[in-house]
């Protein structure tokens, strides 16, 4: 019990300093956007002083660039402060399509340079269940990793929560080739003490091209 | 004449807000959004300078440059990186990298590494002449 407690939060260290270091490389590419509109506004002001005058409509479209900018950094900080406030708690009610919308966005990059691009196919309703979000998500991550390895020839991975008997599932689609998953997920020791903790199952479908994530309504 | 510039970056606002300011100092601006569209664009034309983002999907900045060096080896890559790291930058000088930058980028100083890249790529691209003209003038025997 204490190895895989050591284990978990281990792993959940490694999961949160990575999606961390991503995010500040995310932010980092939104200030150098706006360093350079910034710049070529300073540019212009040169260019008046000598005497060139400024399209109004340029200036328009720069202050609309920014502001894309701006709006695009707020997206990443909002997912970031998401992913934050999921350890907030070892025990909370959640919906899984939400958090599975937060992993897409989480992924977004680490997808892109896999040349993959994740799909979340949203349910009608909330798919509700009580559980440790952020410990969730770190096992989500690693299903997520070992579907990316496995996307189809369209190298696209469709993600999709939905409620099942006891609980909810999240299933993983348009893989081929997956691996069966008696072993569990690589790391496989991490991956079990995970599945362990969250009473959760993972398997792969009989034709090897859908993976499924399955949980409890509740993880007591 | 001006210098002939290619932009290589995945983040399409970047590239085109990084050209702009560029054509307004005169230089000539190619842009490519992945290595493989830089990789076209290399075997058409000759580039003073490649400007190459490190971190890029599919195919990363590093990668990228020991295959340009390949098609062109007299072009200067200078890198520019969000997080610049000394393991990096020590791996892409070796490599023969001219400079490495972080990202965001102080444009004054940006425009004066082109300006060197020029001069450093004319500076090989004489040298391969000679040698060119020199082995040819030993193989007749002169």
């Amino acid at each position: 019990m204490t190895q895989n407690a050591g284990m978990i939060g281990q792993a959940g260290l490694q999961f949160f300093g990575k999606v961390c270091a991503s995010i500040s490389h995310d932010i980092k590419n939104v200030l150098a956007v706006i360093n350079e509109n910034a710049g070529l506004l300073e540019d212009f002001c040169l260019m008046t002083e000598k005497g060139r005058p400024i399209d109004p409509g340029r200036l328009k479209r720069l202050a609309g660039d920014i502001q894309e900018q701006i709006r695009r950094g707020d997206r990443i900080v909002t997912g970031m402060n998401r992913f934050a406030h999921s350890a907030d708690a070892p025990s909370m009610d959640v919906d899984l399509s939400e958090l599975t919308d937060l992993l897409a966005a989480l992924a977004l990059r680490f997808a892109a340079a896999r040349g993959v691009q994740v799909h979340v196919k949203r349910p009608l309703g909330a798919v509700r269940i009580t559980t440790a979000p952020f410990v969730l998500l770190n096992l989500m991550w690693l299903c997520l990793d070992e579907a990316m390895a496995s996307a189809g020839s369209d190298r696209t991975v469709e993600l999709a929560a939905e409620d099942a008997v006891d609980g909810a599932r999240l299933r993983f689609r348009r893989l081929q080739g997956l691996k069966s998953m008696r072993d569990g997920l690589p790391p496989a020791d991490v991956s079990m003490a995970l599945c362990s903790y969250l009473k959760a199952e993972v398997s792969s479908g009989p034709d090897a091209t859908e993976m499924a994530l399955l949980l409890p309504k509740s993880r007591g | 004449m001006a210098e002939k510039v290619l932009i290589v970056d995945d983040d399409k606002a970047f590239l085109a807000i990084l050209s702009e300011r560029m054509q307004n100092r005169g230089m000539e601006v190619s842009t490519a959004a992945s290595a493989a569209e830089a990789m076209k664009l290399l075997g058409k034309e000759t580039f003073d300078a490649v400007l190459l983002d490190l971190m890029m999907p599919e195919m990363g900045g590093i990668e990228a440059f020991q295959i340009m060096r390949r098609t062109q080896p007299e072009v200067q890559v200078i890198f520019l990186t969000g997080h610049p790291s000394v393991t990096k930058g020590v791996e892409a000088m070796k490599l023969g990298a001219m400079d490495f930058l972080p990202k965001p980028v102080d444009m004054n100083e940006l425009s004066e590494k082109i300006k060197q890249a020029k001069a450093g790529r004319m500076i090989l691209a004489d040298r391969r002449t000679q040698d060119k003209i020199k082995k040819i003038l030993t193989d007749k025997g002169w």
